[in-house]
Order: structure tokens, then C-alpha cells, then sequence
């Protein structure tokens, strides 16, 4: 059709086309929009918030600042690259601020806080709390030294003064095994702090494996559950979903059941003698017994999009493919698994990142190498109640999920995985 | 009769049983001519699609041997068979272009590149779909996905060429056009198609033999117009085009001709077919458009009266619907001629047919049509 920019559609009345046609979809939308609108509540609440708070816990850093306002506020303009101590003024703002702290029983969390840059910290801002009580006039300087030589440190007023504003990197620093030293300046962690980029790695790598595991034991039990007769196909479905009705936590205990050293495997290992009683084999706290374990968990995420998109897959293409003169294996390889494709992506993606976040079973099952980041992230969430750490390792994984899926988009494209 | 030229295909006594408790095919002998078009017609379950997934290779004859240019193939494998293969839904590789398709038989017989690109081209040019080479199998239509899937399984030059049901999803208008397109393909390629359908139009325009179907057997073998003119039982009289049927028993038989007497007494001669004799039970055949009303003529020895119980107007032609002989499913395609007395519903007419156009065939042949 040859129509000039200008010419507007009209409908019979003369209203434009457009027009018309945004009315009568007008309350057909709003019904759609009110149908999703309790999800759409529901993600901002459970989903949404709790990932934008995590967010802002990794670099949020209010504690120092809110307990210890007076001194935050007094030491705002001494110059921490100078060699010398703050003034009386700052000495006497943070006696009072000690005594409230230690009156209002916070004063431990801001010893907490700066033990994460430096340790010690929390031992002297205890000892501090104590003896700041007594101290009732000036001169404050003076009686402050004399609590403890650390005050005496222009480093301590360093680490104060760096704290001492509302946000922070020092978490993400953390999180890559960095830190700042007494000049502000990024260096690596003492070698026996670093931890975070191995579990990184090793996460990563781990997951990786789990997930080409799951990809080679899932690919012919999904191919088997697409094609056998349905009688049978059903009873094999059963089977795959097996795992799924029975608690995970069984699951993975049963697991240390069988794979522990003085477990059922071990056991008959020896009795067949395989081993020796005294050789028995390590096969569980480690990562064999991580990957044993998740490979179990994870396998039926990675069999049932790919027996999804198998079900789809015509028969009829590879007899196709075989009487147009190709062998059996030709034919799968170049007629059946390219059609495949869509689902190994859909499958891989799933346990990958299933994988990546996973805590329970690599806990159980994980000992000390066997146990991924998140282990560590619900260390900190719950025991060591760092949770600003903890948010920035999550954020952290967060990104590197965000990072892989665009990889995965960029080589095989999201779209591909959806065609199943 | 004696055939001249030499089959291409031959089934030997071939019987087929999936669960080992009936026979889908029961005894089949069949041999199929050098560049002929046979189609298997039948009714869904009558073994015609079994028939051609056991010469293609996928499914084992349970007994009996099929041969392929003389050659028993019963443990060759499909891919080392070379029968080219149309599938009921075409079965293209959605992952492949349209021109990746068609080069597929030939890469795997690992022919040099730039002979796959000319044969492509050729076979492409043959269906009428040149220029569509990077197309994929789903943004084509209906009619064109069909001329791919012809067109890969002729790619590779096969003598034998099978088709399960290929026009099947189409509309009318493209499956009748399909049709002259295939018809014309096996003319100019001379291969042999072995072709399978349900549709009766289908058969007759195409095929140069039709093998009708039913229960496992081959019912008869025939060319389209014997097997329309001549049936032999009941089931083909019934299955291929429109069919009277008015039971009776034999009274006598006399040469080629018996005399039958209908269920209200009413004697009709008719030609001696398929009854065993004497006393019999029989089931006219008698095709509509052979029946005359209110006869002039001398050729109708067989003149019965009925009542028209309804009328359809059907442009060309009327249907009328009358009572006969106690059975009011009587057809007469009345020609819409002005030379035809006008017929009204409710009156009664005289009805005249000759006795050859009249075939006493079994009694049995009690099948639903297809739809």
C-alpha cells in the first residue's frame, strides 16, 4: 500500500483508527493488569525489597555514624594523612560517646564493626566502655591515653575517621579478599584471610561440573522418557520425580548414610575387598561427596526441560533423516540433538544457577572443600552477624548470575531457550 | 495376466502383528511395477500405513519377505534401502534451511559440494520454489512445506518414492492442485511412487493401480476405473464413490447373471459376482448415477418402484433419497436437464437399471464410510 505519512486511519465516525482501537483494548488491559497485580505485589514485597535492602546493606555504614555522632561530627575536619592525633575536642566527644554506647549497650556493635577493618578493635572499645564510665571531666585527652595505648595510634583515629561516613566499599573489598591498609590504600589480604575469591572459584567451577554431570546422565534418561511407550514412560517419570517428593534434607543425610567412612559404600567395599578396613575411603565432607550429592538434587531440573522439548520432537524427523540415507548416529547427532538444543540450554542454565546458590546439601555434605559461597554467606547472616559482608557476597553472586545469563544470551541467545 | 514389466517392489507373504495376538496385515501379496503410481486406499486401521513403514524399513514384517529390485530387504537398514519418503507432516528439520533439507540426502552420501548445490538448485526449480533456499521449514506455507518434503525425498534420485498420506493437512483447493503437481512429477521423473491415503478422490485422480485396504487384506487390486465400475465385494462397492445397496437372497443363477430376490418379494437380475449360488445372501451394488427414473428405454430390465422421501439441489445435479424394496437409503443422481420430469418429495416413482450395471456381491460388506 502507498499511503503518505500524514493520512491517518479513520474509522467510520471519522475518529482515528488508533484511537479507537487504544479504547476498546483500554479495558481489556486493565483486567489483564488486575489479574497479575497480586504477583506483581507479591514480587515487590518478597522480592524486589528484600534484594534492593540486601543491596544497600553491602555498602551501608551507619553504625559508626549513628552511635558515635559527637565524634563523627568532631573529627570530620581533622586530616587523617597528617601524623599527628586529633584535638581535645574529638577526645571529649568520644568519651560521651562511649558512655552513652555503653549506657545504650551498642558499643559493642561498633567494636564489631571496626574489628572487620581492624582486629583488636573490639577488645579496646570493651575495655574502653569499662573504663569511660569513670571519666567524668577533662582533661579527656589525657585520661583516654591512659585507658589504653591504642587511642594513642593515629591509626584508630584513621579507621574511625575512614568508618565514619554512611556508606562504605569495605564490604565488597572484603568480599574479594581486599582490604584497606592504615593509608586508605586497596591491598590484598593477609594470606591467611584470604578465602572468598577461592569459594568463588571453586563455586563456579563446581557448579560447571555439576551441571555437565547432570547434563550427561540427564540427556539419555530424558531421551528414554520422551520415546518409550507411555505405560513404561510414566513409571520412569515416577522415578524422576521421586527425589523431588522426598525433603531434601533426607536426601542429602542419606546420602552421608551411604558415602560416609563407615557407611553402607565404604562397608561393602570392604566386604568385597575392594579396600582394606584400613583404607577406607574418604567419599563424603569433600567435594566428591558435593558433587555426588547436588548431581542427585539437581538432576531432575536438567531432565525436565530437556524431556519437555524432547516430547515436542517429532518422531517422524529422524526416520526422516534415516530414509534419506543416514545412520542411526548421524541422524541423532544432526537431526535430533540440534533440536535439542533449546532445552539443554533451558536445563543447563537452571542447574547452573540452581547450583551456584545452593547451601544445604553442600553444608551436609561439603566438609571444609567441598562447601560453596553461599555457605559462607549464611555463616555470616547467622553466626558472625556480619551481615554487611554477607550482603556483598550476595550481591556479589547476584552480579555473576546477572554476568553469566548475558554471556548465555550473547552466544546462544535467550530466545533460543524458550523455543522448547 | 501376465505383467511385462518387472516388479520393483514384492510383497511375499507378509504378515505383520504388533502385540503378538492379531494380525494387522494377514497374508499380503503384492507386487508393484517399475515407475507405476499405486496407492493404498483404505479406512484408518486397515493396515495401508503399516504396509509402508515395513517397506520403508522402520517397522519388521513378523513373517513373509519384501523384496526390493528382486533383493530381500528385511534386515537392510532404512538408510541403506534409498526409497525416498514423504511424511504425513513432512517431517522437514526445523534447525535446517530449506536448502540444508534438501542437500541432507546428499551430504550424508557425502557427494561433493558443488554437485549438492546444482541438484538442490534442479530439485528446487522441479517444485516450483526457487529463491526460497534460506527459508526455514516454519516460515513457509502449508503447500510450499509440502513441495520441500517432495522435493528432499527425490533429491537423491530414488527409484521409489513413498508417501503416507502427504496431502493430508492441506486445504482442498492445495491438495487438488498438490495433486496434479505430484502426478505430474512422477510422469516427467518416471519413479515408481507408492503413495497412501484415505481419501477416495485422492486415489482415483492419481493413481495407475489403487490397492484397497481392509481388515489386513487387500481387497482388490485394480485400476481406478474397474475398481469404480467392477468391485468385487461389497467393502470396495461401499468404499470408493456412492453405492446402493439392497440385500436379498439368490434364486437362481443363470450364466454370468443370477436373479435376486429383495426383502419385499421384488425380483432384480443383476451380474454374478461374488455369491457362493443357489439360495444365497447377497448385496446389490448399484451405483446412483446408473439408475434411471421413469425409464424409456429398453437397456433397463430391472424396474422397481419407490417413493421420494427427500431432495437436495445440488447445482449440476439433484440427490434424489427414495424408499426402495423396504430400504429408504436409495440414491438417484437425477441430471438437472430439462428434459427431466420434475420430482417432488412424497410422490412415487418407477425406477429402472440394467442388470449389468447391477453386481451381486457378499452380504457382508457392513462398513462405515469414512468421513
Amino acid at each position: 500500500m502507498s499511503k503518505t505519512m500524514d493520512e491517518v486511519m479513520r474509522t467510520a465516525d471519522g475518529v482515528p483508527l488508533k484511537v479507537s482501537l487504544h479504547k476498546a483494548l483500554v479495558r481489556s488491559r486493565i483486567r489483564a493488569l488486575l489479574l497479575v497485580l497480586p504477583l506483581l505485589a507479591f514480587l515487590l514485597v518478597a522480592f524486589l525489597l528484600p534484594i534492593g535492602y540486601m543491596l544497600f546493606r553491602s555498602i551501608d555504614n551507619r553504625i559508626v555514624p549513628s552511635i558515635f555522632p559527637r565524634t563523627a561530627v568532631a573529627i570530620q575536619d581533622w586530616n587523617p594523612a597528617g601524623n599527628w592525633l586529633p584535638g581535645e575536642a574529638a577526645f571529649e566527644a568520644l568519651v560521651r560517646d562511649i558512655q552513652q554506647a555503653f549506657k545504650d549497650r551498642t558499643l559493642g556493635r561498633v567494636g564489631r564493626r571496626l574489628n572487620y577493618e581492624k582486629p583488636g578493635m573490639s577488645s579496646l572499645f570493651r575495655k574502653s566502655g569499662r573504663r569511660a564510665a569513670r571519666i567524668t571531666g577533662p582533661p579527656y585527652k589525657e585520661q583516654v591515653l591512659r585507658i589504653d595505648k591504642r587511642w594513642g595510634d593515629v591509626n584508630t583515629w584513621r579507621l574511625i575517621h575512614r568508618e565514619s561516613g554512611a556508606l562504605t566499599g569495605a564490604y565488597f573489598l572484603a568480599a574479594v579478599d581486599l582490604t584497606l591498609n592504615d593509608r586508605a590504600e586497596i591491598v590484598r589480604q593477609p594470606e591467611a584471610r584470604r578465602i572468598y575469591r577461592t569459594l568463588f572459584s571453586r563455586t563456579l567451577w563446581m557448579s560447571g561440573l555439576i551441571t555437565v554431570l547432570c547434563l550427561l546422565l540427564g540427556y539419555p534418561v530424558a531421551y528414554l522418557l520422551a520415546t518409550l511407550p507411555l505405560r513404561y514412560s510414566n513409571l520412569l517419570m515416577i522415578l524422576v520425580l521421586l527425589p523431588f517428593w522426598t525433603s531434601l534434607l533426607v536426601r542429602t543425610t542419606s546420602w552421608i548414610a551411604l558415602l560416609q567412612t563407615e557407611g553402607v559404600l565404604n562397608d561393602l567395599m570392604v566386604f568385597v575387598g575392594l579396600i582394606t578396613d584400613d583404607g577406607r575411603l574418604q567419599l563424603i565432607h569433600n567435594k566428591f561427596g558435593t558433587f555426588v550429592a547436588m548431581v542427585h538434587i539437581l538432576l531432575p531440573f536438567m531432565i525436565l526441560p530437556l524431556y519437555s522439548v524432547m516430547k515436542t520432537i517429532s518422531p517422524a524427523l529422524t526416520r526422516a533423516a534415516r530414509s534419506l540415507g543416514a545412520t542411526p548416529f548421524t541422524a541423532f547427532v544432526r537431526v535430533y540433538m540440534p533440536n535439542t538444543y533449546s532445552g539443554v540450554g533451558a536445563g543447563c542454565i537452571m542447574v547452573f544457577i540452581l547450583s551456584i546458590g545452593y547451601y544445604i546439601t553442600p553444608a551436609l555434605v561439603g566438609g571444609r572443600t567441598g562447601t560453596f559461597i553461599s555457605n559462607f554467606i549464611a555463616l555470616h547472616v547467622g553466626q558472625t552477624l556480619n551481615w554487611g559482608l554477607a550482603a556483598a557476597l550476595g550481591s556479589l553472586l547476584l552480579v555473576l548470575v546477572l554476568a553469566l545469563y548475558l554471556l548465555y544470551d550473547k552466544i546462544v541467545g535467550i530466545d533460543n531457550m524458550k523455543l522448547g | 495376466m501376465v505383467e511385462s514389466k518387472p516388479s520393483i517392489v514384492r510383497f511375499d507373504r507378509v504378515q505383520k502383528s504388533y502385540d503378538g495376538e492379531t494380525l494387522v496385515i494377514k497374508d499380503l501379496n503384492l507386487d508393484i511395477e517399475a515407475g507405476e503410481f499405486l496407492t493404498m486406499l483404505g479406512p484408518s486401521g486397515s493396515g495401508k500405513t503399516t504396509c509402508l513403514m515395513m517397506l520403508a524399513g522402520f517397522e519388521p514384517a513378523t513373517h513373509g519377505e519384501i523384496y526390493l529390485n528382486g533383493q530381500p530387504i528385511n534386515r537392510v537398514a532404512p538408510h541403506r534401502r534409498d526409497i525416498g519418503m514423504v511424511f504425513q507432516n513432512y517431517a522437514l528439520f526445523p534447525h535446517m534451511t530449506v536448502a540444508e533439507n534438501l542437500a541432507f540426502p546428499l551430504l550424508v552420501r557425502k557427494i561433493a559440494k558443488p554437485d549438492i548445490r546444482a541438484r538442490v538448485e534442479r530439485v528446487l526449480d522441479m517444485v516450483r520454489l526457487a529463491g526460497f533456499e534460506n527459508r526455514r521449514p516454519a516460515q513457509l506455507s502449508g503447500g510450499q512445506q509440502q513441495r520441500v518434503a517432495v522435493a528432499r525425498a527425490l533429491v537423491f534420485e530414488p527409484a521409489l518414492v513413498l508417501m503416507d498420506e502427504p496431502l493430508g493437512a492441506l486445504d482442498k483447493n492445495l491438495r487438488e492442485e498438490m495433486q496434479y503437481e505430484i502426478k505430474r512429477i512422477h510422469e516427467n521423473l518416471g519413479v515408481t511412487v507408492v503413495y497412501v491415503t484415505h481419501d477416495q478422490s485422492e486415489a482415483l485422480t492419481m493413481s495407475s493401480r489403487i490397492a484397497v485396504f481392509n481388515d489386513g487384506l487387500i481387497q482388490q487390486l485394480a485400476t481406478p476405473d474397474v475398481l469404480y465400475e467392477q468391485p468385487e465385494n461389497a467393502f470396495v462397492a461401499q468404499f470408493i464413490g456412492e453405492n446402493n445397496r439392497l440385500r436379498g437372497t439368490v434364486v437362481s443363477v443363470d450364466g454370468d447373471y443370477c436373479l435376486v430376490r429383495l426383502e419385499d418379494g421384488a425380483t432384480v437380475r443383476a451380474l454374478k459376482i461374488n455369491v457362493a449360488g443357489k439360495g444365497a445372501q447377497t448385496c446389490l451394488s448399484l451405483r446412483p448415477e446408473r439408475v434411471a427414473i421413469e425409464p424409456t428405454g429398453v437397456t433397463e430390465e430391472n424396474i422397481l418402484s419407490g417413493r421420494v422421501e427427500e431432495l437436495i439441489y445440488l447445482g449440476d445435479h439433484k440427490r434424489a433419497r427414495l424408499s426402495v424394496a423396504g430400504q429408504d437409503e436409495f440414491i438417484v443422481k437425477v441430471p438437472n436437464a430439462q428434459d427431466h420430469a420434475p420430482l417432488s418429495e412424497g410422490t412415487r416413482v418407477r425406477l429402472g437399471w440394467a442388470a449389468e450395471d447391477c453386481r451381486a456381491l457378499d452380504a457382508s460388506g457392513e462398513v462405515s464410510t469414512p468421513g
